[in-house]
């Protein structure tokens, strides 16, 4: 496209006549600017910490564009900014179809044509379908009074537009999550919508579902929508994706074509330095196996589940969201009672009714979300670590033995390599690496004799990473049964020594990992799934 | 028509008709002067002052908040009408005009201290509770007021049309009767056809993303609050109608009661849920257990006992199946 200069010189040669040319720029303005959006020069401090430092960003008309980095990368400032829920510092520049802005709210952002869907969707879950779509555009009318056909129409067209159909009169409630973004998409579009951001929009859907998605932004981008995806986990999104923009510490690392980067680039760019998976764990000769499963199976969770774990072995599982793998891990726990089938410890029957007996049995489990169900966030590092053993570390008077706990505490942020000033810290302080340590530390102070982890480096920066599968491998040189629940496919390859891959609750596929290549096991997952 | 059954069977509503229609034909066949026009009549009548309160409860409700204060109000309203009454005089809009200005003021003081400054609704109103009936109890020493108008009791006994039966004794439908209806429709229109209504559910379902969208959140839990108010100063009027007397200790105390009849209705107590049909239906499941056991001749000391089974039970049956409905999706997503 040309440039607004260029546009100017070929309209003076043509008519020689200012006027004229202002005339035409104004007329045709609209049309001839690329760029839907152009930011300069963007800064935001918050409290002396500089979020933003300088990041220049732009996306054009009909664009699909990823905002990628890690967490504290600054990309949620950015967005804050972009939807005018934050203003940026002095010295910034914001464009909106070429026209300059400064200091708009987000009520202006709307009526730019710019609409946000956060991870939660913001939908009211009591209200139907029809409803919740129909609800923004009603507000924006500024009516108070509204025909109960009305946004039943308002909520068909939108739907008709992306070429989906949901029943309208069903709570949202009742919808998959899916089904609920579709909704949000669709609450978008009643506006005049340019620009589409989401934000972690994949984190929580089934491949099926993103292919869905990703059909839903391409037709935006056909009729010269822009879509900005905003998230840490691209591999879904850079298929259809244009330009990728990586932040690091408030700080542009680059724009590129999404032609031109792979996973393996755009790590590296987030990050600073890329993953290496360090030897594996020590192969493990046959014994007596420590878990056993034969047969279990709940309804509508998983079916036929048959597997056992050595000791000392680290054992794999993979496969999409809502494979069943979680539901799983959390039967053997104690907290999810199958129908039928059995699992056994050392040759000796699990009573799967509680979590207690679990524990007792030697059992430990590390849930995939640290934040809600792992950790007692404003208290210190100590009374976290220490709350499974607490019962053991009664002295004889049946206080609480500090000198005992005192130690014990010592010994696990040893092993565990957890960074923290003060053992009486918060845990909330510390970084998400060094939470998810704790986490670790709490369940390794029971001394289990086999350790579930369900997602144990989802979001933590690579140095956590690491020294946390430093420590499973450790764990499991000493004899420990690890089984290993993961997303990642190359964390259950380069560090288990075998690979379960589950799919609509049964296990699909087994691989010994040392002599199977990741794209065999990625290629297992797509073609169950 | 399976699929109708179906839909009906999503809605509390559906329940409580069944059980209310159960109960009445077991109270009926134990004593038939329960299901005559005479006795319907009179229990519309009588239970006019907690149906009028009890819209203002359901809005409160499904905007995800609570009132404890709105028998302080009636109160309040009640007895600053009398004093009006005896001392202006007036006449009866006048009357319902003090009542309703009295109590909406009351009520938009705690929606202030509900969206202002952020208290916790229960607090707040149990506050304003014991602040309202404190004052009022302290300026007046407690006195009852029998003197009201003549033209205060006439209007009482209007009676949209009157049956006369063989025994040359007279009843029907009573005008006040019509106050709650009047009400009644009102709820629903604010409720279903207003953007307003639709604000309140949406920010019991979800206030920060009624926020984020965009909706007037301040103006809608004020609203209610002030309705609220409004219908509590109405009720205060009603109730002096009824009684004839106003005694400042009347009404104080029957407050969780209307709210149990509202949740009974399908109301969440967690905001964002119920209907106007349903808190009717709550109000009419626990009038006609009081007046089904009043007639079937069961001593009055194990009422208190019958409501709160009543209420545990199907408050029970509505979580429960609230609770399967949570697990057949999760069921569902396991399996997409």
């Amino acid at each position: 496209m040309m440039s607004a200069g260029r546009l100017e010189e070929q309209a003076r040669g043509q008519h020689g006549n200012r006027i004229v040319v202002v005339q035409l720029l104004v007329r045709m303005g609209y049309r001839m600017v690329d760029d839907f959006l152009v930011m300069e020069k963007i800064s935001k401090q918050y409290a002396g910490v500089k979020a933003l430092d300088a990041v220049d960003f732009s996306i054009a008309a009909g664009e699909i564009h990823c905002l990628a980095g890690t967490n504290g990368s600054g990309k949620s400032t950015l967005i804050k900014i972009i939807s005018g829920v934050e203003q940026p510092d002095a010295g910034g520049a914001v464009s909106i179809e070429g026209a300059r802005k400064s200091g708009y709210s987000a009520i202006d952002s709307i009526g730019y044509g710019i609409e946000v869907i956060y991870q939660d969707l913001s939908l009211f879950h009591n209200l139907t379908v029809a409803e919740n779509i129909a609800l923004s555009s009603m507000i924006s009318s500024r009516r108070k009074f509204f025909a109960p056909g009305e946004y039943t129409r308002i909520a068909a067209d939108a739907m008709n537009l992306i070429g989906i159909d949901l029943p309208l009169d069903a709570n949202v409630g009742r919808l998959s999550v899916s089904e609920q973004q579709l909704v949000a998409i669709c609450r978008a579009l009643t506006g005049e919508l340019k620009l589409l951001i989401m934000d972690e929009p994949t984190t929580a859907l089934t491949k099926k579902e993103v292919d869905r998605l990703l059909g839903v932004v391409l037709d935006l981008k056909g009729r010269g929508i822009s879509t900005l995806f905003v998230s840490h986990k691209l591999q879904e999104v850079m298929q259809v994706a244009d330009r990728v923009t990586i932040l690091r510490d408030g700080q542009k690392i680059g724009c590129h074509p999404a032609a031109e980067l792979d996973s393996r680039k755009i790590e590296y760019m987030m990050t600073g330095t890329n993953f290496e998976y360090s030897g594996r764990a020590p192969a493990v000769s046959d014994a007596e196996p420590l878990l056993e499963v034969v047969a279990l199976s709940k309804k509508g969770n998983f079916k036929d589940i048959t597997f056992s774990v050595l000791p000392g072995e680290i054992v794999g599982i993979t496969g999409m969201l809502g494979s069943g793998r979680t539901e799983l891990a959390l039967a053997l726990f104690g907290m999810n009672m199958p129908d039928s089938g059995k699992a056994s410890m050392r040759g000796v029957p699990l009573d799967l009714r509680s979590a207690r007996s679990s524990i007792r049995r030697g059992i430990a489990y590390v849930p995939e979300n640290r934040l809600t169900q792992g950790l007692v966030m404003p208290q210190s590092v100590e009374k976290n670590a220490l709350v499974t053993v607490i019962e053991r570390l009664r002295s004889k008077s049946g206080f609480l033995d500090h000198r005992r706990a005192a130690a014990l505490v010592k010994e696990l942020v040893r092993r565990l390599r957890i960074k923290v000033p003060s053992v009486s810290s918060p845990v909330a302080t510390l970084s998400g690496g060094n939470q998810q340590k704790v986490v670790l530390a709490k369940w390794i102070a029971t001394k289990p004799e086999l350790l579930i982890l369900d997602g144990p480096t989802v979001g933590i920066d690579i140095a956590a990473k690491g020294a946390i599968h430093e420590f499973i491998k450790e764990l499991a040189a000493e004899g420990l049964g690890v089984l290993l629940i993961s997303d990642e496919v190359s964390e259950v390859a380069n560090l288990c020594h075998r690979v379960l891959v589950m799919s609509r609750g049964r296990i699909t596929a087994e691989f010994p990992a040392e002599s199977t290549p990741e794209s065999e096991i990625l290629k297992s997952i797509e073609l169950t799934a | 028509m399976e699929i109708a059954l179906r839909k009906l069977a999503r809605y509390t509503e559906t329940y409580l008709v069944i059980i209310i229609a159960f109960l009445s034909i077991l109270i009926a066949a134990k004593n038939p002067s329960f299901l005559t026009l005479e006795n319907m009549f009179d229990l519309l009548k009588s239970y006019s002052f907690f149906g009028v309160m009890s819209i203002g409860v359901l809005m409160v409700l499904i905007s995800g908040g609570i009132d404890i204060s709105f028998a302080a109000v009636a109160t309040v309203a009640e007895y600053l009408v009398a004093l009006f009454m005896m001392r202006i005089g007036g006449n009866i809009f006048s009357a319902f005009a003090v009542a309703a200005l009295v109590g909406s003021v009351l009520g938009y003081i705690n929606g202030l201290l509900v969206n202002r400054f952020r208290i916790p609704p229960i607090i707040a109103t149990i506050a304003t509770m014991n602040a309202y009936y404190g004052l009022l109890i302290f300026a007046t020493g407690g006195k009852w007021i029998y003197d009201l108008p003549i033209w205060f009791s006439d209007f009482a006994e209007i009676q949209l049309f009157t049956i006369h039966t063989a025994n040359d004794s007279t009843y029907g439908l009573s005008i006040i009767t019509m106050i709650w209806f009047a009400v009644m429709v009102a709820g629903i229109l604010i409720l279903r056809f207003t953007m307003l209504g639709r604000s309140i559910y949406a920010i019991g379902g979800d206030r920060k993303s009624a926020l984020r969208v965009g909706l007037n959140v301040r103006r809608a839990e004020e609203f209610v609050y002030s309705f609220m108010g409004l219908l509590a100063g109405i009720a205060g009027v009603i109730q002096a109608l009824l009684v004839q007397t106003v005694a400042p200790n009347s009404i104080v105390g029957k407050e969780l009661n209307i709210i149990a009849a509202v949740v009974l209705g399908g109301a969440s107590l967690t905001g964002g849920k119920g209907s106007v049909f349903g808190a009717f239906l709550g109000l009419v499941l626990l009038a006609i257990v009081k007046n089904g056991m009043t007639l079937m001749a069961i001593p009055p000391v194990w009422y208190e006992f019958f409501v709160g089974c009543v209420i545990l039970l199907s408050v029970g049956i509505t979580s429960y199946k609230g609770k399967l409905e949570k697990r057949r999706t999760a069921t569902i997503l396991v399996k997409a």
